[in-house]
């Protein structure tokens, strides 16, 4: 047989294909990958602000908390996290009186990967804070804004184009790393791949696919920060 | 806790060790010189070599390293013994084992992030410098290997230690494809006495000091390096 043929064949849609599983693959790494960003955000805003308010235990915990996730490689984090939270969950219920619960795996995933992630924004998120001129804090308060005023007003908006590099960094790691939820057995694109290449002993052709698929993902959202940075930064004097 | 375990495994542990220390090493060494090859041909004048390098850089940093691995053990692995010769040629031993096509993956990988900090690098060197090599008649050959990437390899020193780091977090995937590393030798105690944090731990905690031994031998490296700024 002609060997691109059999590879489109291979690769359509339809069910004798495995186009539509791998595709169904690439939008679970991405719905993955993106709620896993938005709790990863949404921790390390509250991390980047606890570390920066100054209170002693809360900046001790926090330090613990992203150092240690650095510094632990990201399998063996979303290995114990995922039995760990399993585990944790299921004796949290049976204290209550409850039955264990089997947890979906999806939900799984984004908790062990965005808490993964919090650990990361938190550092982002607080050299872009740091960043902000303090002239302009100052000014807000002489303006009389209380912190939550300023926070909004000022805060947010100047953060925002100091971190968008980091978080694109951030947004590129995310997606790599979901492929490790692979190891725990939920289906994204990349156990897809190996699933569908196993059954069809065409390993290259699915890895290969996998990859292009992974390719795409990562140059579109690429173009999307520039666009966004671009958009962010507009008004500020260009760096030479 | 319960670490008992910990002395019936500890040629598995210490094996797992070895193991991931030489991928670490394996990967670091033949990395970097490819990725010299690869920071020249961006920055250098012929066009194909920099769209290959460039390509090269896209494709590995925008999949992820679990995908490289399965394509090169299982795609890769599937068409070698195909190659004439080769079976029977004192390299098959090597090239059967997942061990190697752990390493090559890690290499190509580790190769695409350094090709591009290193890029970042060599054009960060200050023109001056190069013209000066330039202007006492040095050839294009030797301004490379006395000034041009000397002074690159110092600008990036400080990025390199954290991708050193970086890439022996990435090393324990590997056991995806039978090596049995650290981490496959934690997977494997798990299995045997059903045991889930401990040995996760005890792994852990060598990275962790990995980790920090890397760091301080590059702040060393750093410290030894004079700067002026």
């Amino acid at each position: 047989m002609n060997p691109t043929h059999s590879a489109l064949d291979l690769l359509s849609i339809a069910p004798p294909g495995w186009g539509g599983v791998l595709l169904a693959g690439a939008l679970a790494t991405v719905l993955i990958s993106s709620g896993a960003y938005l709790v990863g955000m949404l921790i390390g805003l509250f991390g980047a602000l606890g570390k920066l308010s100054g209170f002693r235990p809360l900046q001790f915990l926090l330090n613990a908390y992203t150092t240690i996730i650095r510094a632990v490689p990201e399998l063996i984090l979303i290995v114990a996290l995922y039995y760990a939270g399993t585990d944790g969950l299921n004796r949290i219920l049976a204290w209550a009186g409850l039955g264990p619960i089997e947890i979906n795996g999806l939900v799984a995933a984004v908790a062990v990967l965005g808490f993964v992630q919090g650990a990361y924004m938190t550092e982002v998120l607080r050299g872009a804070i740091l960043a902000i001129p303090v002239g302009q804090l100052e000014a807000a308060k002489a303006f009389g804004m209380r912190p939550a005023l300023r926070f909004r007003r000022i805060v947010l908006p100047g953060l925002i184009p100091n971190a968008l590099p980091g978080f694109a960094n951030l947004w590129m790691s995310v997606i790599k790393d979901s492929a490790l939820i692979a190891v725990v057995g939920y289906q994204e694109l990349a156990l897809a791949a190996r699933v569908a290449a196993s059954n069809t002993k065409e390993y290259m052709v699915f890895f290969l696919a996998a990859a292009v698929l992974y390719l795409v993902i990562t140059i579109v959202s690429n173009m999307l920060f520039a666009t966004l940075e671009a958009y962010f930064r507009r008004g500020q004097r260009p760096v030479v | 806790m319960d670490f008992s375990w910990i002395f019936p495994y500890r040629d598995l542990i210490l094996q797992g060790a070895f193991l991931t220390c030489l991928l670490l090493v394996i990967s670091v060494t033949c990395g970097f010189g490819l990725a010299i090859f690869l920071a020249i041909a961006q920055v250098g004048k012929n066009p194909v070599a920099r769209w290959l390098a460039k390509g090269y850089c896209t494709f590995f940093r925008g999949t992820p390293l679990l995908i490289q691995l399965w394509l090169i053990y299982y795609g890769l692995g599937t068409y070698l013994p195909y190659v004439p010769g080769l079976r029977t040629s004192f390299l098959w031993p090597i090239l059967r084992e997942g061990l190697f096509f752990a390493a090559l993956a890690l290499t190509l990988n580790f190769a695409a992030y350094q090709g591009e900090i290193l890029r970042g690098a060599m054009l960060a060197v200050p023109k001056g410098e190069l013209e000066a090599a330039r202007a006492v008649g040095m050839s294009p050959a030797m301004i490379l290997r006395r000034i041009w990437l000397p002074r690159a390899i110092r600008i990036g020193l400080p990025t390199f230690a954290g991708e050193v780091v970086l890439q022996l977090k990435a090393t324990p995937i590997v056991f995806s494809v039978t090596v049995m590393d650290l981490y496959g030798a934690a997977y494997k105690i798990r299995q045997d006495t059903l045991l889930v944090y401990e040995p996760l731990l005890l792994v852990t905690l060598f990275y962790v000091g990995l980790t920090f031994l890397i760091t301080q031998a590059f702040q060393k490296l750093e410290n030894a390096v004079p700067t002026r700024r």
